[in-house]
């Protein structure tokens, strides 16, 4: 069984979501979370199979899906991509299990086990079409979700999350086919296997084009600085569970596809493009914490901020060494679970209130000390506060990025820092002082099903924050590989020294064979 | 004295002839029943036709074993050309056919089915274009071409709708011109070569290095014209939502299907050495005939009202993204085009028919026309599982990998990359996002607007029969597992096209 793990979890949840359509629907919760559990423990199972000094892909799986034109069902799992996967069905399971009381409960839970498969199915595909069949197809639950339960801009939001994410991945695909013609000219056969691109080595000014259309269809997805217009809307129409996996997985996709194709596909141009990128990221921290700080309304601020990390993200993915990719990759799953739990948060209130304005709060800790507890720790944790999840993440991609610029890293730092303001005065607004508006006066507590949600990120929170270990190491296998490959492959002078050779034999003979 | 005329029976190849003769004798037989009892019901007649195309298709399969063995077969004083491309595209001619004309056995009763001739006239149709695909004689393509289009206009106009017989006259007008243009065209290649057979027309245009270049282009004008006229490419289009609007929506699907692939072929035939010929300005004529017809109708279409004019115009601009795999000539974007066709014949007729399940007798007064996006609103809430299918074949529409037309797209635009058309591979992908909003607009009627009015969920289902419901069920299951049937098409497609020096 083992052998298929990995097609079982993609298609599980597609399956069970098709069955799902003949269960009743006021037993259609339970199925949900049983589903999504099964699916939870055998991402967990297969952590626990997974070789966390092997840097290469595990668990391989290859069918031929149109072996004329190079296009194959190969999925697989290294370090990069393994805590991913994990995290998507651990939030598909807190997000169905937390459900509120939602209207076509049905349809909600069936859409959220597609989609599930659709992410899945992104992070763990290794063949370029692969990965763009899912990467589409992820688009259309969240249309839905967002368009069938959203607020009243949902439509609007809907297409133009759909729209935006669906014109820039055309682009991409534009330059997955140059990809593969150019693998056609080097070998004479058509391939779309990633692992056959990565022995490809392209001139720079091909490397240069190409980067240029892969980053358009990932950097929508980031969201990256100009490209971010679609996300308040997307999050501020979304219900809870849409913000949620759209904060904590679907945006991970494009910092993904950064680091699967980008980096080790174009070293060259990567190492080019390095500070233009840096500055766009520097740009995204510091204008969307300011836009952050001038929002009313509390799912805006907590929207802007999860785009302002996504930032950081960047930064370290194109700091090109070890500690900035690793620190990037924790940092997907710190800025994952944590901007979902602050999603979650906003969730609690505005199912209570059925408003989001800040203004309408204010002195919270006192009925509510449960809640503000739990959103003050979370708080603290987006902040980036030493010995929770996000400073560890955090801290590794500046890092990695001081070593090739002081000056810009500073920048970022700083940005963070002022970023906690915007943070702090929403948390001060909300909870602190009297209370003001009667109707906040008996709120209701956060509840059990609430807590199930949130108390499992919290612990993850605290206990990654002290002990990334577990996690770090096995990333930092792979990443070792990919920074050594980079290196390897890079063409120019400048590339050679920006991106650090670590000595290590991986994929060498193969490299040198297709040059 | 003249000596007597010797032909020897076997060098006729009268084999060549039998697939098209296979539908002319089934019309024939059905006009024969017609004479002898005529109060039959139309399900004898949709069998008998489906019958006769079901020999038909075997008979082209017959043919398609000889190709592979013997590779092209040419007959009837070399006028019949039986090569990879007449046999794909007759492929496709019949079984769009065969998967169109069950739809005739709606719930409603409609005029033109009443009558038989209707399925006499649809079979002689057939032939024409069975015809018009297997020759590469100027002559035999434009009696192909008129015999299938004088047909056509007849069954569009027996819909028996006011708007009917504007579309009918409408679409007679255009094909008068389109054919006058035809025939203008081909006349200039006789003059400059002496011959109406392509293949002679290229040996001879290529042997004095295009001496006359200013005749050729003024005969490439007139003929891209006509076939401009078939293809409804921009600026040549403008029947095209009419007409469509007008016929009922099963032949409007038809109509964006099986006439088009018959003109494709005839333009791969005639494009491929003029395109590499080397003379720049018709590859520059071509590039902008692509570029416009894939755009603009992809801007009008945003703008429609009705779903069936944007359809309409969607199938336009399908129609140029495909015509691009001529521009590009080479054997990767020919075998595209065939690839391409085949997965938009199924998500296509499978969307028109789903409009044709939930044509109404009478418009309802808050309706401005028959499937206006009003109608679909909030559909999901009464009749889910049409909803869901309907939106299935609007997202392989738009490109949604993993259906259908995904892969047709995919192929088209990295045979353009292949082929050195960079910018057009951008331009292809750039129109598919812009697409992608109006067949988003539906889906967003259906699945998020509230109804306009309480529908009992019958209406999306007015006119709904198991043999129709067989149609979309088949359609439906195509566009979604496409992906298993690709490679193997690929393989056969490839291998058909390249033997015949495509």
């Amino acid at each position: 069984m083992l052998d298929h793990i990995l097609s079982i979890l993609i298609f599980f949840p597609a399956l069970a979501a098709m069955l799902g359509f003949v269960v009743n629907k006021d037993s259609m919760r339970s199925y949900g979370i049983a589903v999504a559990t099964i699916e939870f423990f055998l991402a967990l199972w297969l952590w626990f199979a997974f070789d966390g000094n092997v840097s290469g892909m595990q668990f391989m799986e290859q069918v031929a899906l149109v072996p004329t034109f190079g296009i194959n069902y190969i999925v697989g799992v290294d370090g990069i991509s393994l805590f991913i996967i994990i995290l998507a069905a651990f939030f598909t399971m807190i997000g169905i299990a937390s459900l509120g009381e939602t209207k076509d409960i049905k349809n909600m839970i069936i859409t959220l086990l597609f989609l599930q498969m659709t992410m899945v199915g992104v992070f763990a595909a290794l063949d370029a079409i692969v990965f763009y069949v899912f990467w589409e197809l992820s688009l259309v639950p969240m249309l839905y979700i967002i368009g069938a339960w959203g607020g009243p801009l949902r439509i609007y939001a809907s297409v133009k999350f759909f729209l935006y994410t669906f014109a820039g991945s055309l682009v991409m695909l534009v330059g997955m086919l140059f990809m593969a013609y150019f693998y056609y000219q080097a070998t004479g056969q058509w391939s779309f296997a990633i692992l056959d691109w990565y022995r490809l080595i392209l001139p720079e000014s091909f490397q240069i084009w190409l980067f240029v259309a892969f980053f358009i269809g990932f950097a929508i997805k980031v969201p990256m600085f100009p490209f971010h217009t679609w996300l308040p809307y997307a999050h501020g129409q979304a219900p809870t569970i849409g913000s949620v996996i759209l904060a904590a997985i679907l945006l991970k996709m494009g910092t993904y596809a950064f680091i699967r194709f980008s980096l080790p596909l174009f070293p060259d141009a990567s190492v080019y493009f390095m500070y233009p990128i840096a500055v766009l990221a520097i740009i995204m921290i510091i204008y969307t914490a300011m836009v952050a700080y001038a929002q009313k309304d509390i799912k805006q601020v907590v929207a802007y901020s999860s785009v302002s990390h996504m930032g950081v993200i960047i930064l370290g993915t194109f700091a090109l060494n070890v500690e900035g990719i690793t620190g990037s990759i924790f940092l997907m799953i710190a800025h994952g679970v944590v901007s979902g739990a602050l999603f979650f948060l906003v969730g609690v209130i505005y199912d209570r209130r059925h408003t989001k304005l800040m203004s309408e709060f204010g002195g919270l800790a006192h009925v509510m000390p449960r809640y503000a507890t739990i959103f003050g720790l979370m708080l603290m944790a987006a902040v980036g506060l030493p010995l929770t999840i996000n400073f560890v993440g955090e801290f590794l991609s500046l890092l990695g990025f001081y070593k090739q610029s002081h000056i810009l890293t500073l920048l970022a730092g700083i940005a963070i820092i002022v970023g906690a303001i915007y943070m702090l005065a929403a948390y001060k607004k909300m909870f602190f002082g009297e209370v003001t508006k009667e109707e906040n006066r008996n709120l209701p507590d956060v509840n059990k099903r609430e807590l199930l949600a949130l108390i499992p990120l919290v612990i993850i929170t605290v206990w990654l924050g002290i002990y990334p270990k577990p996690l770090l190491g096995t990333i930092n296998t792979s990443v070792e590989s990919v920074v050594q490959l980079m290196h390897e492959k890079a063409l120019s002078e400048e590339a050679k020294t920006r991106i650090p050779s670590l000595n290590i034999l991986i994929n060498k003979t193969s490299a040198k064979e297709a040059h | 004295m003249l000596s007597p005329v010797n032909v020897s029976i076997e060098s006729l190849n009268l084999m060549t002839l039998v697939p098209m003769l296979i539908p002319i004798i089934g019309a024939l037989l059905i006009i024969v029943i017609d004479l002898f009892n005529s109060d039959q019901h139309k399900s004898l007649y949709v069998m008998l036709v489906l019958l006769v195309l079901g020999v038909d298709f075997v008979a082209l399969m017959d043919s398609a074993g000889v190709f592979e063995k013997n590779g092209t077969v040419m007959g009837v004083f070399d006028v019949m050309l039986i090569d990879g491309l007449a046999i794909l595209s007759q492929f496709i001619i019949v079984g769009a056919s065969m998967l169109f004309i069950p739809l005739a056995l709606t719930h409603k009763r409609f005029h033109e089915f009443s009558y038989p001739e209707f399925f006499a006239l649809f079979l002689f149709m057939i032939a024409g274009f069975q015809f018009m695909v297997a020759t590469d004689n100027l002559i035999l393509i434009f009696v192909g071409l008129e015999t299938a289009s004088l047909a056509l206009y007849t069954l569009i106009a027996m819909h028996n709708r006011d708007k009917s017989f504007e579309a009918a006259v409408k679409y007679f007008t255009m094909g008068a011109l389109a054919a006058g243009f035809f025939s203008f065209g081909s006349m200039i290649f006789y003059a400059l070569t002496g011959s109406v057979e392509i293949n002679q027309i290229a040996a001879v245009l290529s042997a004095n290095n295009y001496e006359d270049i200013a005749f050729v282009l003024i005969g490439v004008v007139f003929l891209l014209a006509s076939l401009g006229f078939k293809l409804s490419m921009v600026p040549f289009h403008t029947w095209t939502p009419d007409v469509y609007e007008g016929s009922s929506a099963a032949l409007a699907g038809y109509m964006s299907i099986v006439p088009k692939i018959a003109a494709f072929v005839v333009a791969m035939r005639l494009f491929e050495f003029l395109i590499h010929s080397g003379v720049v300005w018709l590859e520059v004529i071509l590039y902008m005939g692509v570029v416009l017809t894939m755009t603009m109708a992809n801007i009008w279409a945003l703008v429609q009202t009705d779903v069936k004019r944007m359809l309409a115009y969607s199938s336009i601009s399908h129609a140029g993204f495909v015509m691009a795999a001529i521009l590009i000539g080479t054997t990767q974007s020919n075998s595209a085009l065939f690839l391409y066709w085949i997965l938009f014949s199924f998500t296509n007729l499978g969307s028109f028919s789903m409009l044709w399940i939930s044509r109404q007798k009478n418009l309802p007064a808050h309706q401005q026309s028959d499937h206006s996006y009003d109608k679909f609103a909030g559909m999901v809430k009464a009749s889910p599982v049409a909803a869901t299918i309907m939106a299935l074949f609007m997202l392989s529409l738009a490109g949604v990998p993993p259906f259908a037309l995904f892969w047709g797209k995919m192929y088209m635009i990295s045979s353009a990359i292949t082929g050195g058309y960079t910018v057009l591979a951008l331009i292809m992908a750039l129109n598919s996002a812009i697409a992608g909003y109006y067949y988003l607009k539906l889906i967003v009627y259906m699945f998020m607007k509230e109804p306009v009015v309480e529908y009992d969920g019958r209406v999306f289902s007015a006119n709904a029969t198991l043999p129709l419901k067989t149609i979309i069920g088949v359609a439906a299951i195509g566009t979604i597992f496409a992906f298993l049937a690709v490679n193997q098409l690929l393989d056969f497609i490839t291998v058909f096209v390249y033997n015949s020096g495509y």
